[in-house]
């Protein structure tokens, strides 16, 4: 039994290291995304009813439904919601990510990344910046009136840049923020000036007013976060192809509801294995602290998946304070754990700090089971009231029962 | 080989601590030396666990 997992486990892992992936577009959700059309609401973690969802989510999911023009406010918003008429889709099951919340509707623009090694496509929205956001619940006017410009300004510009400029390597740029001291989950100012270096040259070349040219051009540098979302779809087109192998016990998805966690395992199928679950541990910004915090949310543990974020923090000393975490050594002692529930090193991403080592990848059911380390995941910690935004970052584990329940099922499988 | 806890613990100490990490920090705290092994018993210990992980790792 191990030769024939521990095959299935090396192909997995070949899969992971052997992906090339670039920016090639920018698309449309409805052009994209199977049944994104009227009424269809795609949102981060595993499947949810808005009867369990949680505050932010509700309040982007209000945000969402006012944005397309379903409903003209919060009140007639949620009771199409009640009526039934909206149709709730994980962004998992359409091939997309998105950040906390990870509302995806029809008119959002999407980055579109290619994994040239396998020919598969993955899908995630553009990041808004801080402050009001609907990936943290907000869905003032404001927020609406920034995803609008995103979908009719900043979108149909970038599109026409990277016409010119042609594919972007993110498996580049990712390397070399590594190397620059971002994990690429909540660090990502490295990574964010190199991708602005990448496509300004022919930004600058479309055509457009220079008042307009100039507010794009702000928005993408002026956000530390902006590459996150091209981090996720890069982590969703590189672990794709690695699902589906047969008897492959490694973790191709690991992501959040605000209500569930779940995680997705190679060689069972499509199941969701899920778990409460946990509060993030870290740091508060002034005025807030774990009471006013949202349970863990977000497909962006997707980055952990492929080694980056939490797994590569001992590449990333700058981020740890922000963090919570105590000292650059814990850091360093995180990376080293995830190295004993891995099946492998990358050969690309490496890690300057820890002598030019790769991040651990291939996250494999049966180490997390019998070593009890849970992986570990950088993220932003949410108001637990739709609309308040962000309130802290810090660190989360992904719960043990959802690779304990996912053991099971293996060993059903296998049977 | 020492045969009482007494001439034990009469004597200068050097440990490795295995497990719970809060006995290693006690005896830093007394400047004894010592060395913590991160350990824990396999799947916590669950033996339904630890008959699928046989199977799975045989």
């Amino acid at each position: 039994m191990k030769n024939i997992i521990d095959k299935a486990n090396q192909e997995g892992y070949h899969r992971i290291d052997s992906a090339q992936v670039s920016l090639v577009d920018i698309k449309y959700a409805r052009d994209v995304l199977p049944g994104f059309s009227d009424y269809v609401i795609g949102h981060a973690g595993p499947p949810v009813a808005w009867s369990d969802m949680c505050g932010p989510m509700r309040g982007a999911v209000v945000g969402a439904i006012k944005y397309e023009g379903w409903a003209e406010n919060d009140q007639e918003a949620e009771a199409l919601v009640e009526a039934g008429r909206i149709k709730f889709v994980s962004n998992h099951s359409v091939g997309a990510v998105g950040p906390m919340t990870g509302i995806i509707t029809q008119s959002m623009p999407l980055f579109e990344v290619l994994n040239e090694t396998y020919g598969n496509y993955a899908y995630c929205t553009f990041n808004e910046g801080l402050g009001k956001v609907m990936r943290f619940g907000a869905n003032s006017q404001e927020v609406i009136d920034r995803l609008k410009w995103i979908e009719t300004s900043l979108a149909p510009a970038l599109k026409e840049a990277l016409q010119l400029s042609g594919p972007i390597n993110l498996k580049v740029i990712i390397a070399q923020a590594l190397a620059m001291g971002d994990e690429m989950h909540q660090r990502n100012i490295a990574a964010s000036l190199l991708f602005a270096r990448a496509i300004m040259k022919y930004l600058a070349q479309v055509s457009l007013r220079d008042v307009e040219r100039a507010r794009i051009v702000d928005f993408i540098i002026s956000n530390e976060q902006f590459f996150l979302n091209l981090a996720m779809a890069a982590a969703k087109a590189t672990m794709d192809p690695v699902h589906g192998i047969p008897n492959c016990t490694l973790v191709t998805a690991m992501s959040r509801n605000g209500t569930s966690f779940g995680i997705r395992v190679s060689g069972l199928g499509d199941t969701w294995f899920e778990a409460p679950p946990e509060l993030p541990q870290g740091l508060y910004f002034p005025g807030f602290s774990a009471a006013d915090a949202n349970l863990d949310m977000g497909d962006s543990a997707i980055v952990e998946c492929m080694g980056i974020g939490g797994f590569a923090m001992g590449s990333a000393p700058a981020v740890v304070r922000f963090l919570g975490v105590s000292s650059a050594h814990d850091a360093v002692k995180y990376t080293r754990d995830m190295g004993e529930i891995t099946v492998g090193r990358s050969s690309y991403y490496v890690m300057p700090t820890l002598d030019f080592q790769g991040v651990p990848m291939g996250i494999d059911i049966r180490k997390v089971v019998e070593t009890g380390i849970q992986p570990v995941i950088n993220t932003g910690i949410a108001h637990k009231e739709a609309g308040v935004g962000q309130v802290g970052a810090g660190i989360v584990k992904a719960p043990m029962d959802c690779f304990v329940k996912a053991l099971l099922a293996m060993d059903k499988v296998l049977e | 080989m020492v045969s009482s806890p007494n001439e034990l613990f009469n004597q200068p100490l050097a440990v490795i601590n295995i497990g719970l990490k809060i006995f290693a920090e006690a005896l830093q705290e007394q400047a004894v030396p010592c060395v913590h092994v991160d350990w824990r018993p396999p799947a916590g210990g669950d033996s339904n666990l630890l008959a699928i992980l046989a199977k799975l790792n045989s």
